[in-house]
């Protein structure tokens, strides 16, 4: 499998080969490198489904990916649903094909829109999103990172119900409390109950209220100048066609002779890859085709890094708050940090425990590099002193034991300072966070860990 | 979570009319084209890499570069003349271009360090390198941790470094010895043996039999490193090249002759000409092909996923598991460093 896609210089024959190569390096074979590692590893996605019961998100799904993930399911009826909340639900698939290994994850959200009070459904989902988030921005920011899992969310498919006349305020809700975490696309589901003329109405109307209610949904991105026409074209219609008005089917029925994927009517037979019938095919090669890379790209360039940034500024704004923090392990704001982290961190304490002679750092700090201003007055909007790094460095004293300086850095995890000439721990709460504090009564407390 | 591993060609459901499945219509998803979605990403992007050349003055080094990637990348050194001084420490220059093949732009940064083993008195003169080299880490890290971070941090650290070793005939010096068990653990080290056209095939043999024993006595692991091979694949191509081919004995060139009508790149003496590409004469096609047309990935991949995390690992737990954080804006983003 590696051999098709990795190029072998067979420099045998050296004759032959030096016309050939006389102007040849040779580093165009470097994508076929990088592609090999790729497809060594495999590749993974996880895509999220959300709507109300009933939409076909289940066959859907199935559709696109020709397997069926749902098989034991139970639906519930109404009675059993009135007290149901919002479950998360991940089903994982491993896919092969052509050599290419696919890990899927499909995030099910079944219950939403459910109930008779929907306040807030979509909140389970938001916290789930966040979740996978602050996991992998932990393990991003920890010692051991060979093997992080990415566990991140790099689609949403929200099914908009065909029978209203566009967006209903739950739709737009959800829409607005998840566009800045999540790629959404907007589906029409159950496409087959209207006719062209209607799926053109209803498609304008929602995306007129999607302009009008500032609902950033996932765009495709633009053609290169450089590509052909076709390409062009087809980039053209698919923007055009958004949202996509689908049909799901995995039974195979019997049309004019040929054999389809579709729905059979007493009218006529609905073929789901048919491009008149629905945007199933547009759909599918958008997901999987053309912009599977892309999506996972912007979720990590600008999903994840817009909740990273918020993450650390949340952090330093609450500890700038609270000037006097006695806990060890900084409260981080987010709403549900459920067993699994709360373990994570204490692994993490351990891991880190060891404690190392801080003499080395300091002179490495007393060089020039390290004793200019402060960034962090920048961005408090603080008046800058000159040679001003925080409350220790401030009368140029630092740690009584040692003369620890402060290194002008935000510590969010272990604001430790162990001096080696104490031989005690301090915890540093502000110190570590180099928070100008002018008057000395105010200047951190060594308290003994 | 339920986990299933169903085949890519499933029966249908609840089947409406009584109908077989038919394999062509259920087969194909299209998974296999996120490789070229990759693909177009990266030639996008482009690619950089970064190598540095050590080795005492006289070498080839600039002419071995330049011949590597075929076009003036190092500018050769004429050597000290007597109005210059010799500088007292090794320096580093790094140079960057811009290098285009096939469609594909790679930023070609060659860093040179003249002055390396020129002194009368050589001791430590690898400090400035693993400086160098643990600079371009910081500078990574740094980036890596700001709060607004670029897209693609533009990656100035070392991925390969090729030590010229002298070909003495005898057996590696002091000072190769002491320079690459320094810098074996920083950064990926190709050991290659310069000016091999002085040698005699049978004297190239055992010559590279002995600088690899010694390298081996003195556990000096050079690139690739046996303890980073992943899988069985890898192994028995990477145990081929480490025991039969490296270090390589290269000859370098930029002018070229007419040999048997071809074109070629070589070196004219009274007796011969020694042509460049030709196996026979040296190796300089194998070390072209395994720098660049086969491990120039792994090279950097070893860089970042092996030396930069161990770097990562020593900085995070020298500052007691903090991760060294700088809180900036935008406007700041140049500050500090």
């Amino acid at each position: 499998m590696s051999t098709g896609l990795r190029y072998k210089s067979k420099a045998g024959n050296p004759e032959e080969k030096q016309d050939h190569e006389k102007q040849y390096v040779g580093f165009a074979t470097l994508p076929n490198q990088v592609h090999r590692k790729s497809v060594k590893k495999g590749f993974d996605f996880t895509l999220m489904v959300a709507g109300e019961s009933g939409l076909g998100k289940s066959t859907l799904v199935n559709s696109l990916f020709l397997t069926d993930l749902y098989k034991d399911r139970k639906l519930l009826n109404a009675e059993e649903r009135i007290n149901q909340t919002v479950e998360i639900v991940k089903h994982t698939v491993d896919i092969e094909e052509k050599g290419v290994k696919l890990k899927l994850t499909i995030v099910d959200t079944p219950g939403f829109g459910d109930a008779v009070n929907n306040t807030e459904c979509w909140k389970p989902i938001t916290d789930y999103i966040d979740q996978q988030f602050e996991q992998y921005f932990r393990d991003e920011s920890g010692l051991n990172r060979k093997n992080i899992q990415d566990n991140r969310v790099h689609c949403c498919l929200y099914f908009i119900s065909p029978f209203g006349h566009g967006l209903r305020p739950v739709d737009v809700e959800f829409m607005k409390a998840l566009h800045e975490k999540v790629n959404i696309v907007p589906l029409i589901a159950k496409a087959d109950c209207l006719i062209p003329s209607e799926i053109r109405k209803l498609k304008e109307r929602i995306r007129e209220e999607i302009d009008k209610f500032g609902i950033k949904v996932y765009q495709f991105p633009e053609c290169d100048s450089d590509e052909d026409e076709e390409f062009k074209q087809q980039d053209r219609e698919l923007k055009e066609s958004a949202p996509f008005a689908v049909i799901g089917s995995n039974t195979v029925v019997e049309a004019k002779g040929q054999r389809v994927r579709g729905r059979l009517y007493p009218w006529g037979i609905v073929e789901v890859e048919n491009q008149a019938h629905c945007d199933f095919v547009k759909l599918r090669n958008m997901l999987i085709r053309t912009h599977m890379h892309d999506l996972k790209d912007v979720t990590c360039d600008v999903h994840y890094e817009n909740y990273r940034a918020q993450c650390i500024q949340q952090m330093t704004s609450k500890l700038t708050q609270d000037n006097r923090i006695e806990s060890p392990i900084p409260i981080l704001p987010l709403p549900t940090p459920d067993t699994e982290t709360e373990k994570l961190i204490k692994m993490k304490d351990e891991e880190v425990r060891p404690v190392s002679a801080w003499a080395s750092l300091v002179l490495e700090l007393e060089s020039e590099e390290f004793l200019q201003d402060c960034p962090i007055e920048a961005v408090l909007g603080l008046p800058t002193p000159t040679s001003y790094h925080c409350g220790l460095l401030v009368s140029g004293t630092g740690c009584e034991g040692c003369g620890f300086l402060c290194q002008g850095i935000v510590a969010p995890f272990h604001p430790r300072h162990s001096c080696p000439v104490l031989g005690q721990e301090f915890l540093l709460s502000e110190g570590s966070l180099c928070l100008p504090q002018a008057d000395p009564q105010l200047w951190p407390q060594h308290v003994p860990f | 979570m339920s986990e299933l591993v169903p085949e890519p060609r499933q029966k249908p459901v609840v089947p409406m009319k009584p109908v077989g499945i038919n394999a062509n219509l259920l087969g194909y998803i299209g998974i296999d084209t996120i490789i070229e979605q990759m693909r177009k990403k990266t030639m996008k992007t482009g690619f950089d890499f970064n190598i540095m050349v050590v080795g005492q003055s006289g070498l080839g080094k600039s002419t071995l570069v330049n011949t590597l990637f075929k076009s003036q990348v190092s500018r050769k050194s004429s050597g000290w003349n007597r109005e210059e001084k010799i500088p007292k420490t090794v320096e580093i220059k790094a140079i960057g271009h811009v290098i285009e093949e096939g469609g594909v732009k790679m930023k070609l940064t060659v860093i040179d360090t003249p002055g390396f083993g020129d002194q009368i008195n050589n001791e430590n003169c690898w400090e400035p390198i693993e400086k160098y080299i643990n600079e371009q880490y910081e500078k990574f890290l740094k980036e890596e941790v700001n709060i607004a971070r670029k897209k693609r941090i533009p990656d100035t650290r070392v991925h390969c470094c090729l030590y010229f070793i002298s070909p003495t005939g005898h057996s590696l010096r002091p000072l190769d010895l002491e320079f690459m068990k320094h810098l074996s653990k920083v950064v990926n080290i190709i050991p290659v043996i310069a000016k091999a056209d002085t040698m005699t095939l049978e004297e190239k043999t055992e010559f590279k039999q002995r600088v690899r024993k010694e390298l081996e006595v003195n556990g000096i692991e050079f690139y690739p490193q046996k303890e980073f091979d992943e899988d069985l694949e890898d192994k028995t191509e990477n145990d081929k090249i480490r025991q039969e081919s490296m270090p390589f004995a290269v000859v370098g060139s930029d002018k070229e002759y007419q040999v048997n009508g071809k074109r070629v790149l070589g070196r004219k003496t009274p007796w011969g000409i020694i042509e460049v590409e030709n196996l026979t004469h040296c190796e300089f096609a194998l070390l072209r092909d395994f720098v660049i047309r086969t491990h120039l990935q792994d090279l950097k991949e070893v860089t970042h996923n092996i030396h930069y995390e161990t770097y990562r690992a020593k900085r995070l737990n020298d500052n007691g598991g903090l991760p060294p954080m700088t809180v900036e804006t935008e406007e700041n983003h140049e500050s500090n460093l």
